[in-house]
């Protein structure tokens, strides 16, 4: 008897990572590493050892973030291809970006961050038409602006970096240092996070609520920058020189843009309950995407977001050590971390060991976004302490 | 569970149940809330005024001062680790049965039971299809163990156990985390003042004269506190701030500090704080020398050192008062910040109390544009002025002349308590840089004989221009004059309405005042152009004398509520900075980041690591036919597992059906 034992082995092997991976993904590994290799030998000499670590791994980081989600790779190199040519025209020379076309109306962090803010309001406009008028097109249309939205958003703060040089070397950082600037970088990394998810689950249907919430940070951005010209390119308190700041600031912000996203999914799970009760066939029982979706694209940011909230507090403890003589010293800004902590591990445990799922998490997924969103911009507005950088 | 659990069990049970450590996460959320708007740690004075005698000793004995050491709030945090290493210890040995056992009894009934269950009937022996299916799952990872019984076989499989990990991870890394703030804290100074061996200073005074009750030795096990030290001083000992008191805590070195440095930026804000420190300890060879910065503190011993803030070190400060009375003494004083100082050459008795050294004031300057602007002011002192009965002034003074709107300015700000903002008195800078001019002319205003003599000089030449002659109206012009200069120079403009209000009834004091002002007007004019004279101008006056002198009178205005007879000018300095470190023993430092690996490696494992079960129950039926039934199960992401179970159907049934038809095919042959 003969058994074709190719065929058997065939489908038995699991194709290995390398194997799945199609020329796309190993050039996009080239231009990472090839990037990253730029990056080194030109401006290795100024990087203590902590960045050129940060560096090292963030290639893998950014290799592995592509091959996992693939759409991140045009995105980035679109990211790339506009921050260089901002940096191009500027030409080493800060006065240029009000006198240069492509500046002043398009890739100079200011020009660039309106850009972003229009589009962000446009597609939340766009996805909310879509949804009503339960049209594909308009749908995708929406997604293809909040693409773009994130692309002007992260050249922005890209080109940003670079002008802090521009203005002076000795003010260069990198730009995640005050509230204005991790505004902008909450919007981002809430929209991704929604894109992220939208590509998986292949839904829009969610992308009006999710980005409602980057709208609203949206407007805080306008207000901020208009009233308080908080647009302005500061140098850096003494505090905030340190390579912990590029590390503990972004992790911070994949936990607040996820636990953000979870509060957007409870509202449509309510929407969407609400609406099955009352009548199921109407509007958002028909329209909003199934409940055990919603509920476990909920689930799924806020893991993230814990995951990331609990690195980002531990970095941020460690930082507090090197720079305030100790890991915890009970100051507003950490205290308030530990009860966004506690209460999203209260919620996790509900759900793992508990079972709770529906109507009453959803609730607490959005009460959660407010003690978050205390933790995040009220400590600096109504409470005093060490965390001071980003008073309004 | 049995018919009567003893107390025990009921106690472990209730300290294990999830709703306690729910409710425990909540209330210590809650209750962490209290520190953050109540602020911690603040002199008990300030609470006091605060809240008022009643709710001050409420929150007192509350301990809502510093409510992260009440004992309350240690308590919910020990019973939060309790109940955490109770749930730990509760299910470990179900979660090890988990992990060990592969359930191959498994019955075909339950399993049939089951959410993922598929049954596919398959040509091929019962032992081919288990050789098959072993491989199968081997090849996607599971480990297997199989069980052949009389009428059916099984193969039982399972991957992702490290999601088991996770949970142990996360929760003995709290406790970890936990342990190692334990033996940071101050538990130790808690128990020796409830024991009453340690009790905190309250009082202000030296480190040396502090009694042996507040005075902790350098063999404690950790701590945390601060010390200002001037350049050029050194310490052994640092301050652990207790409530409204204060411990001494000996360090096993001496720390000098050399030398401190602020950098600025272009734009005036500071870049860097630096300072050079010298350790001297008796197990060092020489002294070591070293440098630490904010974001880069020296560690030595285990002890390390940060850069914290920073202050004036008492800095030498050389001061020239210009009395604005004519019957005072200017004089010098030398002084270092901190001291007092007596001040005698007056009729009252003052004590100069110097209380800082400023070596950059960087303020919001209005352009002449109206747009402001921070500028660097220079040096500046900063003083109490304390009369006999003890009333205070603070005063700050700048050393350098300042420009406003294109005039210069020697100011100095006035207030009488520190919650008041300053209010300011400029004083006019004359041609040669000094303030020589404004003391002169506001001398000579005091001076009697120069202002009758110059306010008969003006009269006689007005009333020659004006063709009037008599004696009368001469005099009473010029006693007018003299009696309103001298009004105006002690008293300022209010003395002079005050003397209007008490000698004219209401409806005649507007004309009376225009009156006064003219006449006035012409004596401080005439006293000015004296003053002028004495100091060698000849000619007309020009733009910025007439400037000067507008300027002049409105100082000489606010003089007399500017509450000190002296204007005190900042000659010189030598700056001595203080640095302000922050110096910690944490010996549970590593222990806290320990737990926090194991936390953030668990918190991965157990979102991101799913325990699937996957069991393959095989019944022979005859003529080399089998049926099997692909069972599984897993405890996290249901979603995925459901589509992994579609797949991993598929493989089963093209291996399984598509090897049958091969053999029959070949079979014929």
């Amino acid at each position: 008897m003969s058994v074709p034992q190719e065929a058997i082995e065939s489908l038995l092997e699991q194709p290995g990572l390398f194997k799945r991976l199609n020329l796309k993904d190993w050039v996009w590994a080239a231009i990472v590493l090839a990037a990253t290799a730029f990056v080194f030998v030109n401006y290795g000499k100024v990087m203590d050892a902590y960045e050129i670590g940060i560096l090292a791994l963030s290639a893998p980081g950014l290799i592995g973030l592509g091959w996992y989600w693939k759409a991140f790779q045009p995105y980035a190199l679109a990211v790339a291809a506009c921050s260089l040519l901002g940096i191009w025209l500027y030409g080493g020379d800060y006065g240029n970006a009000e006198q240069v076309f492509g500046l002043k109306f398009l890739f100079s962090s200011q020009s660039a961050v309106m850009w972003m803010s229009a589009l962000f309001v446009l597609a939340t406009v766009t996805y909310f038409a879509g949804l009503f008028a339960n049209n594909g097109f308009t749908l995708k249309t929406g997604s293809a602006i909040t693409w773009a939205a994130l692309i002007m958003g992260f050249t922005g703060l890209m080109v940003r970096w670079y002008e802090s040089y521009l203005i002076d070397p000795e003010f260069g950082h990198i730009p995640v240092s005050n509230l204005y600037e991790v505004f902008i970088l909450f919007c981002l990394i809430t929209g991704l996070l929604y894109l992220y998810y939208e590509g998986r689950y292949k839904n829009r249907t969610l992308g009006g609520f999710v980005l409602l919430v980057i709208s609203a940070a949206v407007a805080f951005l306008l207000w901020y920058s208009f009233e308080k010209g908080a647009d302005k390119i500061l140098p850096l308190v003494p505090a905030l020189k340190s390579y912990w700041m590029k590390i503990h600031v972004p992790a911070n912000f994949v936990g607040y843009g996820a636990f953000a996203l979870a509060a957007m999914t409870s509202v449509a799970y309510l929407l969407k309950a609400g609406g099955e009760k009352r009548n199921p066939q109407g509007f958002t029982a028909t329209r909003l995407p199934p409940l055990e979706m919603l509920d476990d694209i909920t689930y799924k940011a806020i893991a993230l977001g814990f995951a990331f909230f609990t690195i980002a507090t531990i970095l941020g403890a460690m930082w507090a050590a090197e720079a305030w003589g100790g890991y915890w010293s009970w100051d507003p800004k950490e205290t308030w971390a530990l009860i966004v902590w506690l209460n999203y591990a209260a919620w996790l445990h509900l759900r793992f060991s508990k079972g709770w799922r529906g109507v009453p998490m959803a609730w607490w997924a959005i009460v959660g976004l407010f003690v978050t969103l205390f933790a995040f911009l009220g400590v600096n507005m109504f409470l005093s302490g060490l965390h001071s950088y980003g008073e309004l | 569970m049995k018919n009567s659990p003893t107390a025990s069990t009921r106690l472990i049970n209730f300290l294990g149940s999830m709703n306690l450590a729910i409710s425990l996460l909540v209330v210590l959320a809650i209750a962490s809330i209290i520190g953050t708007v109540l602020k911690q740690n603040q002199p008990y004075t300030d609470y006091q005024i605060k809240f008022g005698s009643f709710w001050f000793d409420l929150f007192q004995s509350l301990g809502l001062y510093d409510v992260y050491s009440a004992v309350w709030f240690l308590g919910i945090l020990a019973f939060l680790v309790i109940s955490i290493a109770t749930c730990v210890g509760r299910n470990t040995p179900g979660i090890l049965r988990e992990l060990r056992h592969f359930r191959e009894n498994v019955q075909e009934k339950s399993l049939r039971a089951m959410k993922h269950q598929f049954t596919l009937p398959v040509s091929m022996a019962a032992t081919e299809a288990q050789t098959l299916a072993q491989r199968i799952l081997a090849s996607q990872g599971f480990k297997t163990r199989q069980k052949a019984a009389e009428d059916h076989m099984v193969v039982a499989g399972m991957k992702g156990g490290a999601n088991h990990w996770g949970y142990w991870l996360t929760h003995l890394g709290i406790i970890v985390i936990c342990l190692g703030g334990l033996m940071d804290s101050r538990l130790p100074l808690m128990i020796g003042e409830w024991q009453g061996a340690l009790k905190p200073e309250t009082r202000n005074m030296p480190a040396s004269e502090v009694p042996s009750v507040s005075q902790l030795p350098t063999s404690s096990f950790s701590y945390r506190g601060s010390v200002d030290i001037p350049e050029g001083g050194s310490a052994n000992v640092i301050f652990l701030p207790v409530r409204d008191g204060y411990f001494v805590q000996h360090l096993p070195f001496d720390v000098e500090v050399k030398d401190f440095r602020v950098e600025h930026y272009s734009t005036g804000m500071p870049k860097s704080f630096e300072s050079d420190l010298v350790i001297r300890d008796k197990d060092l060879p020489k002294p070591m020398e070293a440098t630490i910065a904010v974001n880069h503190p020296l560690i030595y011993k285990g002890v390390a050192i940060y850069q914290a803030n920073f202050g004036d070190g008492g800095s030498r400060v050389n001061l020239r008062l210009h009395p604005f009375n004519n019957q005072y003494a200017a004089q010098d004083v030398e002084g270092n910040i901190f001291k007092d100082y007596k001040l005698t050459s007056s009729n009252q008795q003052y004590k100069l109390e110097l209380t800082d050294f400023r070596l950059f004031n960087i303020n919001d300057m209005e352009e002449p544009d109206g747009t402001t602007k921070k500028t660097n002011l220079g040096p500046s002192v900063s003083f109490k002025l304390r009369d006999a009965t003890g009333q205070a002034m603070e005063y700050q003074n700048y050393m350098n002349p300042v420009s406003i709107k294109g005039q210069i300015y020697y100011i100095s700000g006035v207030r009488s308590t520190p919650a008041e903002p300053f209010r300011y008195l400029h004083i006019p800078v004359d041609p040669k840089g000094g303030m020589e001019r404004f003391m002169r002319f506001l001398s000579n205003m005091q001076d009697q004989e120069l202002v009758k003599k110059s306010a008969l000089e003006t009269t006689r030449d007005s009333m020659q221009q004006a063709a009037v002659k008599s004696p009368d109206v001469e005099n009473q012009v010029v006693e007018s004059m003299v009696r309103l200069t001298t009004l105006f120079a002690a008293q300022g403009s209010d003395g002079v309405m005050q003397e209007i209000t008490e000698r004219f009834p209401e409806d005649k004091r507007e004309s009376a005042s225009e009156a006064f002002m003219k006449v006035l007007n012409a004596s401080l004019r005439s006293i000015y152009q004296e003053t002028l004279k004495q100091e060698g101008v000849t000619g007309e006056a020009t733009d910025a004398d007439l400037a000067f002198f507008d300027d002049s009178l409105l100082a000489i205005d606010k003089i007399s509520a500017y509450g000190s007879p002296w204007f005190v000018q900042l000659t010189n300095f030598k700056h001595i900075e203080a640095s302000g470190l922050q110096i910690t023993r944490s010996p549970g430092k590593d222990v806290v980041y320990f737990g926090s690996v194991m936390l953030i490696i668990g918190v991965f494992l157990l979102f991101y690591v799913a325990h699937r079960r996957i069991w393959v129950w095989i019944k022979p039926l005859e003529n080399d036919q089998s049926e099997i039934v692909l069972a599984g199960s897993t405890n996290r992401n249901l979603p995925e597992f459901e589509h992994y179970f579609k797949r991993l159907q598929e493989t089963f049934r093209q291996a399984m059906v598509h090897e049958v038809k091969h053999v029959s095919s070949t079979g014929s042959d």
